[in-house]
């Protein structure tokens, strides 16, 4: 039984979970065009977003991109350039463990700004404070692996992380059996980390996949768009 | 075709450069800018209104798309002006642009609304009971009744059917006519004008009836009673386009661009056409940026300002230089040269009543009328004649009422305006002055109480025998201006430094305007009349007309325009603009309105007098008729009566109307006549002087005088009009109130003498109120039943305005939604429900209806020379003449469906009219049956023209009306010309074949055609100009003398001083002096007592919009309160900080604003901003923070009583009371806890220092 529902959280969820992620955003993309957005509250209220959003974001962005990059290169990689596990680790659990941090106190201070203000309150979806607990629990769990992970530095155990998420990435049979054994924090960690995926399309955090980050390399600044593209009715 | 592939062709949707690599040409998707397009896109576009009484009355196009209104634009395809004149178009603001917000939001009422205990009671009676039953046993259980009636204002609606709630409606209606009698239902609807038909459907059910239908223009205290006494005409002014024809305008108390925004542009472009202008207002208001010279006298003195202006023009124009125009008009279009007779008082004479032909020997051969007839010296024979026009040529003298300078006979005469050059004596009169009355926050002189003047007289032989002094009204008016005419004497001035009433230095001290400043206005007012004939202009409102002494204000203007000829002249004249007041189809109207095609006449009732009684806001009264009883009264016992006594005596003296009228069943009377064998009237008149039956104004405390139903549509009662809305709380709802004074029982104050005091005073009066309405306004949550109506975008109806001269539709965009139902519906399906279950307990029954003496009828002519009352025995009841006349009118109530459907047969046999004018309307009502069909089904309407829908209503209307139809202004015009002896036709023959109808004026406003029932023209010569027919038709005005009347001789205007216009200081409504500085009250911080101003405001109109997002986003979103820097600082309160405002009425809580603009000593309210958006509770009350008007209360004057007596005879919306507001004074102070009553996520705000930065 146990084995059962091993193989289903880190061997199926995953791809239930990335396959909504993908098809719901795209679909949403498409259809739901005046949904697409971050839903700001801004306009209603200034107060604790300079500190909140800016901690919560800045925080976010360097766990995620940490995790990204932490996962899915393959081990070769590091190996050739000599980096070395150990190393590794301690680098993830410091950056991580600081943008964590950041991250939680920016996401104590929004949520205390969306429950707190009743104006903010009444105009917040279900989803809207759902999605901002949800990162919220995230965020706790990320920083309780950082004293599992302290002790066993030996970088062990973060390779058998990057080996399940890469065979997940290419396919492999049986990668779910790779974490059977860690710590249950972990377990959980990664658990509600694939269901972040799987509520994705239905949340604002589709605003996400809109960063204008062409906005910085942009050339011109007045844009003509011609007529010859096919109108779409 | 996909928004995500098209995002893929990243690397190649860069197709080009330009300007350095500045600019760069893109090939993308551009489909999203279909979005935008489709935001402006629509179906279609439907012509309507917002009958919102703004005046404004601007023809709107309605966008609709998939079925909803989507947004609102302007129209601009008002018919042109003529050349050299700008067009009035475009008309509109942001206060009708945000109307559409209203129809989808969640103000929206969608079902009709029932209270959930009466409800519950309801349907547990109709289990077991029929409805008239079942009603019966709700209404006459005291605790059942005080269950549901104490929730008013406090929610618990639920949603009911349109079946369940008609029949509530109609069976409460059916139980109240058995019961009590159908004057005991009341129908509360403003300003026809603004959606004539919607306002009809109510009143044609309620006076099938026998129902009261309840004033208005009287009530909002925009009646000018000034008008009336002056011109005999309810109100008539220039329309705005008329501006652009003046070279002089003063804006006095009137901001026009706030309040009268889509005219304002007449007045900016007649600007740069030349015109100077000068604006008088307390506060600096929007309107005075565009004056040439600002003037801001203490709020409350202007009557001051006037006098002291008057007081130039008299001495520069009329006495050291004259000005022939203006000496010319003065003696064909005034009373000054009429005589005025003398009457000696302690020493020193008082001028009493006009002289009339009946005074002299044989009546100066007058047979007919003789008392009504004026009487003056004609230069050109030498002696005394009887000038032709006045009233008693009116009635019975065909072809003699004019203004021609002709005697009775026909004899050419030249009337005499002084004796100064002639005189046979000077007489010394006293003047009554009131300015020394002492007012805690009002500065006074100390000048005697009586100014006693030397005035020229003439000796008068009268017929018995006897010798009396009279003066011309011209010479009293200069007397009493004060001006020195040569004769020496005390009181008048020598120069304009002079410390004597009525000089510029005199005024200085009161109005706080430095004198050299009301001279030059004066003097250039006068001379750019002079030079144009008339063309000086002044635009007043309810700035200065909500004042107590109202009149005093207004007279003294109207002095100043008539001394310099300015009325009746295109481009010049009285210009006073309050609500949407001009129903030009007015005579077609009134047969729909008041089913006068069914019986005549309908119940009319002067509302302030009946929320006076009914309210119990007389209980409370703390002004003594010795405060502003004139020291020249006549002699009498004046101070032994209260204000209500006053109005009780009129009401008995048939001078204003009773609601309801006596203390017994109306549906009786004809009854217990015929068993006494006897006529009706007889009958009633003789039991009313044994007092076997009384007047229920006597009692209005008494269960069977109560007011049992009232309907409320169109309006916000108590939401915006209500002057002491927690009276009505108080007493005629039972419900929840912050009344804070004591009655006259327990501070032991004098009581009235003519009605019954109760020491228990009674709460809950009113068993059902039921309001239309298409929003949850702060009137619905009062309410019993709430029914939804169609909102202006859903509804087919008629608009007409002051301030253009058009006719124009409301019509319908989209269908009403949910299960809204236009007006015309819902009273149609009410009378459907009542016609079924009446004759449960009613069949066709014989209702006995008292009528007061009305104006513009021959009744007028009713008490031509003394007050005498038959309940004193000084003389007897005779009705119609001492006393109200007596009607029976038979009520079929089991038909009051059909005949609500269908134009009954009065209009053939009794023809139409309007203002005294009657003409044949047989042809009219052929033509109605073939455009709208006669009825089909068996019964007493069959024949008859229908009237299903609310489009074939507007063609009744507009068929019957001159001003829509050009056939009937002929023959109007034709009427009148019997009268006058003049034709008059051409006026109308041009546009005899025009018939305006529904149709043509969706396409396009349609301008109205000239009728007699106006005094002004709409032609391609001149622009609409009130009283403009008179002074060039030489029609006269229906007043006493018949011309504009500057001497009121009534003898209650000569108790109270007023036969000549005084400067009276606001009076003392005593209501804050329990408040101020109160240990008990305090809440710690500073307090200060301000005058309470209240007026119109910039984001809404009245109570709409004030609850609408948009205008809650422009605005600061909630109640506010405006006040001086100084008094700010005074009283530690900062910008935006809540305060409160209360005294002995009541208290309001709202947010202040400090600015420079307001006055120090005021505060500036703007009215009706809605209870139910951003109030917080009161400190003081404990309730809910109020309206403007929980610090109101009504204070009636007692000239404004008067009937019976030519133009000073009641007429609906004409004549009588009216609730001024503006002399209360209120305390305020910074709150300190803000508690807003409500659910735990609003917390409650302790303002300390800090919080106003928050």
């Amino acid at each position: 039984m146990g084995d059962y529902i091993n193989t289903l959280l880190f061997g199926y969820y995953p791809y239930i979970c990335l396959a909504v992620f993908f098809l719901g955003s795209l679909i949403r993309f498409d259809r739901e065009q005046f949904t697409w957005r971050s839903g700001s509250s801004q306009l209603l209220r200034r107060k604790q977003l300079r500190w909140g959003s800016n901690l919560f974001h800045i925080g976010v962005i360097i766990v995620f991109f940490g995790h990204l990059f932490g996962l899915l290169v393959p081990v070769a990689v590091y190996d050739f350039f000599g980096i070395g596990h150990t190393f590794k680790q301690i680098m993830a659990m410091t950056v991580g463990g600081i943008a964590g941090v950041a991250a939680l106190v920016g996401a104590t201070m929004l949520i205390h700004r969306r429950l707190g203000d009743p104006r903010i309150r009444r105009t917040s979806s279900f989803g809207d404070i759902a999605v901002l607990l949800l990162l919220y629990a995230q965020l706790v769990l990320g920083l309780l692996t950082i004293p599992i992970s302290a002790g066993h530095l030996d970088g062990q155990m973060m390779v058998t992380f990057m080996t399940w998420a890469q065979g997940i990435w290419t396919f492999q049979p049986g990668v779910a059996d790779l974490v059977a054994g860690v710590h249950w924090i972990f377990k959980l960690h990664l658990f509600l980390g694939l269901t972040v995926f799987l509520v994705f399309p239905f949340t604002r955090l589709v605003h996400i996949w809109s960063v204008p980050v062409w906005y910085f390399g942009r050339r011109g600044y007045q844009i003509v768009r011609t007529r010859n593209h096919r109108r779409t009715a | 075709m996909s928004h995500f592939l098209d995002r893929l062709t990243f690397f190649r949707k860069n197709v080009g450069e330009f300007s350095n690599g500045h600019g760069i040409v893109t090939n993308e998707n551009r489909g999203w800018e279909e979005g935008y397009r489709a935001r402006w896109q629509h179906d279609k576009v439907v012509r309507s209104t917002h009958g919102v009484n703004c005046t404004g009355s601007c023809s709107w196009k309605i966008h609709v798309k998939g079925g909803i209104v989507t947004w609102e634009t302007q129209q601009t395809d008002y018919p042109r002006t003529r050349p050299d004149m700008p067009n009035h178009e475009p008309r509109g603001c942001s206060r009708g642009a945000s109307y559409s917000w209203y129809l989808y939001s969640g103000n929206r009422l969608k079902y009709p609304m029932i209270r959930k205990r009466l409800l519950r009671l309801w349907r547990e009676a109709r289990e077991t009971k029929s409805p008239v039953e079942a009603w019966k046993s709700i209404a006459q259980d005291p605790e059942k009744s005080r269950d549901y009636k104490s929730r008013r204002g406090l929610g618990g609606f639920v949603r009911a059917s349109w079946d369940e709630a008609t029949e509530i409606v109609a069976a409460a209606n059916a139980h109240t006519i058995k019961q009590y009698g159908p004057d005991r239902i009341a129908g509360f609807s403003p300003i026809p004008a603004m959606s004539m038909v919607s306002y009809a459907a109510g009143t044609r059910y309620l006076s099938l009836l026998g129902g009261t239908c309840m004033s208005f223009y009287d009530w909002y205290c925009d009646l000018p009673p000034s008008s009336p006494q002056t011109w005999g005409e309810q109100t008539d002014v220039p329309e705005s386009a008329d501006w652009y024809n003046s070279s002089f305008l003063i804006l006095w108390g009137s901001n026009v661009p706030q309040t009268r925004t889509p005219d304002a542009h007449f007045y900016t472009e007649v600007r740069y056409k030349g015109a100077k202008s000068v604006v008088v207002t307390p506060d600096y208001s929007e309107a005075s940026k565009f004056a040439d010279l600002w003037l801001s006298p203490k709020q409350g003195t202007d009557a001051a300002l006037a006098m002291a202006m008057g007081h130039v023009i008299m001495r520069e124009f009329h006495l050291d230089r004259h000005s022939d125009y203006f000496q010319d008009y003065c003696r064909k279009y005034t009373d000054m040269p009429m005589l005025v007779q003398l009457k000696e008082k302690d020493g020193v004479y008082v001028s009493d009543r006009l002289l009339r032909a009946s005074d002299f020997e044989d009546g100066l051969g007058q047979e007919n009328n003789a008392e009504w007839k004026t009487v003056a010296y004609d230069r050109k024979s030498g002696a005394m004649v009887v000038p032709r026009g006045s009233i008693g040529f009116r009635w019975g003298d065909p072809g003699k009422w004019n203004l021609e300078d002709k005697d009775a006979e026909g004899r050419d005469i030249e009337l005499r305006l002084t004796s100064l050059y002639d005189k046979d004596d000077v007489a010394q009169v006293a003047f009554p002055y009131f300015g020394n009355r002492k007012h805690d926050y009002f500065t006074g002189t100390d000048h005697p109480d009586t100014l006693v003047r030397n005035v020229p007289v003439t000796r008068v032989e009268l017929a018995d025998g006897t010798e009396v002094l009279a003066a011309t009204v011209f010479d009293l008016f200069a007397g009493n201006y004060g001006v020195d005419r040569g004769l020496g004497g005390e009181n008048v001035a020598e120069s304009y430094d002079d410390d004597v009433p009525y000089t510029p230095a005199w005024q200085e001290r009161i109005t706080g305007v430095p004198r050299d400043h009301a001279i030059t206005v004066a003097r250039a007012f006068a001379e750019n009349a002079d030079k144009t004939q008339g063309k000086s202009m002044v635009i007043v409102g309810a700035g200065l007309n909500h004042w107590y002494h109202m009149d005093m204000i207004y007279r003294g203007i109207i002095n100043m325009l008539v001394m310099c000829g300015c009325v009746g002249q295109s481009g010049g004249g009285w210009s006073h603009y309050v609500g949407q007041e001009k129903l030009r189809p007015q005579t077609g109207w009134t047969n729909l309105a008041f089913a006068l095609d069914w019986a005549r006449p309908p119940r009319h009732m002067n509302s302030t007098s009946y929320w006076y009684a009914h309210t119990d806001q007389w209980r409370y009264e703390k002004l003594p008729v010795s405060e502003i009883l004139s020291p020249t009264a006549p002699e009498g016992d004046w101070t032994d009566y209260s204000l209500i006594d006053f109005n009780v005596r009129a009401e008995r003296m048939g001078w204003l109307p009773s609601a309801p009228q006596l203390d017994r069943n109306p549906l009786h009377i004809a009854g217990e006549a015929e068993k006494a064998g006897k006529e009706v009237p007889d009958y009633l008149a003789e039991k009313l002087k044994a007092g076997d039956i009384n007047f229920a104004c006597e009692d209005p405390d008494n269960p069977v005088n109560w007011p049992r139903n009232l309907f409320v549509w169109r309006s916000n009662l108590l939401g915006s009009s209500g002057k002491g809305h927690e009276y009505f709380l108080k007493h005629l709802l039972g419900t929840q109130h912050g009344v804070q004074g004591k009655d006259l029982g327990e501070t032991g104050e004098q009581k009235p003498k003519e009605v019954a005091w109760h020491d228990e005073a009674p709460e809950g009066k009113l068993d059902l109120l039921v309001t239309l309405d298409f929003r949850m306004s702060t009137t619905c949550l009062y309410s019993d039943v709430v029914l939804p109506t169609a909102t202006w975008y859903e509804k087919n109806d008629l608009n007409t305005s002051d301030m253009h001269p058009f006719i124009h539709p409301l019509s319908a965009a989209v269908d009403p939604v949910w299960e809204s139902r236009t007006d015309w519906d819902i009273y149609k399906s009410i009378a459907r429900k009542f016609s079924e279950i009446a004759p449960e307990v009613l069949g066709v029954e014989k209702d006995t209806v008292l009528v007061p003496i009305l104006h513009d009828s021959p009744g007028e002519l009713a008490q031509a020379m003394d007050v005498k009352e038959w309940k004193k025995g000084e003389v007897d009841p005779i009705p119609g003449k001492t006393m109200p006349a007596i009607k029976v009118i038979e009520r079929d109530y089991p038909n009051v469906y059909k005949r609500f459907t269908a134009l009954g047969p009065l209009m053939e046999q009794a023809g139409n009219g309007g203002k005294g004018i009657a003409w044949d309307t047989k042809e009219e009502v052929d033509y109605l049956r073939r455009l709208n069909g006669t009825v089909v089904e068996e019964g007493p309407t069959k024949g008859l023209a229908r009237i299903e829908t609310d489009i074939g209503a507007c063609e009744v209307v507009m068929s019957l009306a001159p001003e829509t139809n050009g056939e009937v202004a002929v023959k109007s015009w034709e009427s009148l010309g019997k009268q006058t002896g003049r034709d008059h036709t051409h006026l109308a023959v041009p546009r005899e074949d025009d018939k305006i109808r529904y149709r043509d004026i969706q396409a396009q406003p349609r301008k109205i055609i000239s009728s007699p029932i106006w005094s002004g023209l709409e032609s391609e010569k001149v622009s609409y100009s009130a009283s403009y027919t008179n002074v060039h038709e030489l029609i006269p005005w229906r007043t006493l003398s018949g011309r504009q009347q500057l001497y009121q001789d009534h003898a209650w205007m000569r108790a109270f001083g007023e036969q000549l216009c005084v400067y009276r200081p606001p009076i003392d409504t005593k209501s804050i002096k329990a408040h101020l500085d109160n240990e008990v009250e305090s809440n710690g911080n500073p307090q200060i007592a301000l005058n309470f101003i209240t007026p119109h405001q910039k984001w809404g109109i009245h109570s709409t919009y004030t609850d609408n997002l948009l205008m809650l986003t422009l605005s600061r979103g909630g109640p506010i309160v405006w006040i001086s820097e100084r008094d700010a600082q005074k009283a530690g309160i900062e910008d935006n900080d809540w305060i409160e405002a209360y005294n002995a009425n009541g208290a309001l809580t709202a947010r202040a604003v400090v600015s420079q603009r307001v006055k120090e000593g005021m505060a500036l309210m703007y009215h009706a901003q809605e209870k139910i958006v951003n109030v917080p509770g009161s400190e003081i009350t404990g309730t809910r923070g109020g309206i403007h008007n929980s610090v109101t209360r009504t204070v009636v004057k007692p000239t404004h009583m008067i009937g019976g007596y030519a133009q000073q005879s009641y007429g609906f919306n004409y004549y009588g009371t009216v609730g001024s507001n503006r002399d209360e004074f209120i305390v305020v102070r910074k709150m300190k806890v803000v508690d807003w009553l409500d659910d735990p996520e609003s917390p409650t705000l302790v303002q300390d220092g800090q919080q106003a930065a928050e």
